[in-house]
């Protein structure tokens, strides 16, 4: 067969060109990537939770869930997250235009939510350790902690990075590079809310049925 | 040849090129999003401290509530749907979820056999 005039018979236009079409644009590679390391960080939370799962009856005579978790606390906890994960969805709109008070109100909220939801956890945890149920008093409890705290440190370390790129929007301005950054943000704090929600019904929720 | 061959990144609501022009439209994609999300956890808040459900089938019912608010939450704030330019974003999740479900099914299933089969620590402290 003709290779050449198989070829000529080809309606081309009608077909994506890869090879015109060149590598993908930056913010795709980017935001993939990170997509990827978000589904690895996903990965090592669900090694957590079945640490969690194992553990959750291993109270060794110490407070179980049921006497320790105030459901009132969580849900309060739950709306502060899903919250700031919904301003952070509209600053991330604010951005894609280019609106610097929408993305400087935008991220201001989600700071505040997020402040709060961890000022939350932190007081819930020094009330525990108060009365005696630290991470060394049984598994359950050092599943707990680490867990938990292992989320806490992941928004603790969120709102690090959403001021350091309110910052470099002041000094530098909607450049490509930043916009990129917000955009594996958004990402980021979307999946600890997605994280969140396995974490209040898997610890919080069945922690008050058993 | 345009842009509009390529794919969209994780979190984007469309390609690159289009990105800003429907701003409004993406409002009311979040609010949706949001607003499931919050009936989905009211109805968990709620399952959880109710004597009106079987207990036995609540914790099953929250798992269900909990895989729904997270698909949500992909669909309405990351933006991940099964649209042809958002093939490898779901391809990439999808291998997530099978490494995340092999992980926590597997290790229950290891540690409750363990459980079952190992003699108890009492016990062996008596021998």
């Amino acid at each position: 067969m003709n290779i050449a005039l198989t070829t000529d018979q080809f309606d081309a236009e009608s077909l994506p060109r890869a090879n015109e079409a060149g590598p993908a644009p930056k913010r795709v590679v980017v935001a993939y990537g990170f997509w990827i390391f978000l589904l690895s960080d996903i990965v090592m939370f669900s090694a957590l939770f079945a640490v969690y799962a194992v553990l959750m009856h291993s109270t060794a005579g110490g407070p179980t869930g049921a006497e320790l978790f105030d459901q009132v606390n969580v849900a309060i906890e739950t709306a502060c997250l899903l919250a700031s994960s919904y301003t952070c969805g509209l600053m991330s709109l604010a951005i894609n235009s280019h609106r610097r008070v929408g993305t400087y109100f935008g991220a201001a909220v989600t700071f505040a939510l997020g402040g709060l939801f961890l000022a939350l956890e932190i007081r819930e945890f020094a009330n525990m350790i108060a009365i005696g149920a630290t991470p060394e008093r049984s598994a359950f409890l050092s599943a707990f902690f680490t867990i938990v705290g292992c989320h806490g440190l992941h928004v603790g370390l969120g709102l690090i990075w959403l001021a350091v790129m309110m910052a470099q929007v002041a000094v530098q301005g909607f450049r490509r590079i930043v916009e990129r950054r917000l955009l594996c943000f958004s990402l980021f704090w979307h999946a600890l809310d997605i994280i969140w929600v396995g974490l209040f019904t898997v610890v919080y929720l069945l922690g008050v049925n058993s | 040849m345009t842009a509009k061959h390529y794919d969209r990144a994780p979190g984007d609501a469309s390609r690159p090129t289009e990105l800003r022009r429907d701003a409004s439209f993406n409002v009311l994609v979040y609010s949706v999003g949001l607003s499931l999300a919050a009936i989905l956890t009211a109805i968990s808040f709620w399952a959880a401290n109710t004597s009106l459900l079987w207990p036995p089938g609540v914790p099953l019912g929250l798992a269900a509530l909990a895989i729904t608010q997270m698909g949500i939450h992909l669909v309405f704030f990351l933006h991940i749907t099964s649209g042809p330019d958002s093939t490898n974003n779901v391809l990439a999740l999808a291998f997530g979820v099978l490494i995340v479900a092999l992980v926590m099914a597997g290790s229950l299933w290891i540690m409750t056999n363990l459980d079952q089969n190992m003699t108890p620590m009492r016990e062996m402290h008596a021998i």
